[in-house]
């Protein structure tokens, strides 16, 4: 294990070399340039909404906005932490850039989990920071704040770490393309889950919201992801809460004590099935 | 005491293709030995196995009495891929160091320092590998897989990229490694140089060993070429023959102005191995 931050280094400043980084960090500011210039015209026109009473037009506001930016902080964090390990193990094979490393007496096991530190990390950094960047940013144009601002980044950040596990699995057997495809695939299914459970709730059906729900906890960074939305209102109550659990922030769900057991649980099953793989597998 | 690679009964197969079929091979300490055969016979699958890169479907193949791909086998052996890169943003100097820190060598700059002299790298110490001719690149792979001073060496066509002063470089190195008792598997393609520097070869030839020996057991005796007044002609004839024969012209009055032994090259014996079935 000696080997790990040495690989994980080398890792990360190969992530910080490639030009997906560039790109996505100069869309990064684009997207939290237009960030602020929306979430300060709203909060300009809030006194202008017709909100019913009893309802803080700053409270829907700011959750909506806070809660639209968490989607596309997870979500761009996943486009980050993905593109950067999709070709981990059978697209550097492929090139010729694996096999002087592993031939080391470094394990192949160690040097899977210094590849996931290297891209997880980058893609946790990445989504904690544009999570703080756009409270920042709430907070400067409405003075509004979240009930809970921790959990939620940790939770994001836990998303896009257990992605980036599920893409370094797939990058044991899958081709990069096929990788890619198939890791976008399954974060399209949490976020079917999360618009089925919306579904269920607004129709008062059971069974939707069961599906959702298991779905959801099947690919546990969608399970996260509502757990982080609903802590960002975990103190609103009333009509309030009800208003915002039906808007565009919907999606929202209580994950529970049990999620974050399960979610380590989920993730390191799945960096055990790619240490497995990758240990079977001829280079 | 251990071979430094001993490999027995090796067999891979890769789905109805057998790569290796039964291969025994053996590297003794300071051996120098070239693995030759042509495209496809299985060498690279027998040198991905002894390094640890490929899984045998049979058989088996240690490094220095310990199993291949073992952490204790891989701290032993420095290895050069057939088809390597390394990151093009590292220089040269920094691929040496992360190997270094991977093997857990202490050689520090002295060794990095003393491996791009060895393959006459040192003013490009810190040139990024992508500024580096093919060439450069692959001597570069020749320093990185000596870093930690490998008791074994598996070397993978390690001078196919390389012009006729790289080659000569990559052999005076074959040869001083050789002195110090480190153990080299040379896969190569270039019988010339195979001949040059191995103690020993092994031809495969679809998956099994088909001839193995030092170059000169394996030479055969090709007649005796004599150049007299009357011309240059052939006899046939060994060595031992060439007294009898100088006699038996003396006494013939016929004056002899030359007398060369003839015996196969290594690309003889090679063809011999494997021409017709390649062919």
């Amino acid at each position: 294990m000696r080997a790990v931050p040495v690989i994980a280094a080398y890792a990360l400043r190969e992530n910080l070399r490639r030009r997906v980084f560039l790109v996505v960090a100069v869309l990064t500011l684009g997207f939290l340039g237009l960030y602020a210039f929306g979430a300060y015209k709203l909060f300009d026109a809030a006194d202008t909404m017709n909100t019913p009473a009893g309802i803080s037009a700053d409270d829907v506001i700011g959750s909506t906005l806070c809660g639209l930016a968490m989607f596309a902080t997870l979500f761009l964090g996943t486009v980050l932490s993905v593109f950067l390990t999709l070709g981990a193990i059978r697209g550097d094979a492929e090139r010729g850039l694996l096999q002087p490393l592993v031939v080391r007496p470094v394990g192949r096991a160690a040097f899977l989990l210094a590849r996931f530190l290297g891209g997880a990390s980058v893609g946790a950094v990445y989504a904690v920071t544009v999570y703080a960047a756009a409270l920042g940013l709430t907070a400067l144009a409405g003075g509004w704040w979240p009930d809970r601002i921790a959990a939620p980044a940790l939770e994001l950040a836990a998303g896009v770490a257990t992605l980036t596990a599920l893409s370094l699995l797939g990058s044991v057997f899958l081709s990069a393309t096929a990788n890619g495809i198939a890791v976008f695939m399954l974060f399209g299914g949490g976020l079917v889950a999360g618009v089925l459970g919306q579904i269920g709730k607004a129709l008062d059906s059971h069974t939707l919201r069961t599906i959702a729900r298991i779905t959801s906890w099947a690919v546990p960074y969608e399970a996260l992801y509502q757990d982080a939305l609903h802590r960002i209102t975990l103190d609103t109550t009333g009509l309030t809460e009800w208003v915002l659990q039906l808007g565009p922030f919907g999606g929202a769900e209580l994950g529970g004590s049990w999620l974050p057991l399960w979610a380590a649980a989920y993730l390191a099953a799945v960096l055990a099935l790619a240490v497995w793989g990758f240990a079977r597998r001829d280079l | 005491m251990a071979s430094a690679l001993a490999v027995k009964d090796l067999a891979k197969r890769y789905g109805s293709v057998a790569a290796l079929d039964g291969v025994d091979l053996a590297l003794g300490e300071g051996e120098l030995v070239g693995l030759l055969g042509p495209n496809g016979a299985g060498k690279s699958t027998l040198v991905k196995i002894a390094c640890g890169l490929v899984r045998p479907t049979g058989g088996t193949a240690e490094i220095c009495g310990a199993p291949a791909g073992s952490r204790e086998a891989r701290r032993a052996l420095g290895y050069l891929a057939e088809l390597f890169r390394f990151p093009g943003w590292c220089s040269a100097d920094e691929v040496l160091t992360l190997h270094q820190r991977l093997t857990g060598s202490d050689g520090g700059a002295r060794e990095r320092g003393e491996l791009l002299e060895l393959v006459g790298l040192a003013d490009a110490r810190r040139r990024k590998v992508d500024a580096m001719s093919k060439g450069m690149q692959q001597r570069l792979g020749v320093a990185q897989s000596l870093v930690g001073s490998p008791r074994v060496l598996l070397l993978d066509e390690p001078t196919s990229a390389l012009d006729p002063v790289g080659r000569r470089i990559v052999r005076r190195l074959l040869e001083e490694l050789r002195e110090r008792g480190v153990s080299v598997l040379l896969n190569s393609h270039l019988l010339s140089e195979v001949e040059l520097v191995c103690d020993r070869v092994v031809i495969l030839l679809a998956g099994k060993v088909v001839a193995a020996g030092r170059p000169e057991e394996l030479a055969r005796p090709r007649g005796i070429e004599l150049e007299t007044a009357a011309g240059t002609r052939l006899v046939e004839g060994t060595r031992e023959d060439v007294p009898r024969l100088l006699a038996e012209l003396a006494a013939a009055g016929e004056p002899v102005y030359g007398v060369r032994v003839l015996r196969s090259t290594l690309e003889d014996v090679y063809l011999d191995a494997v021409g017709e079935a390649d062919s």
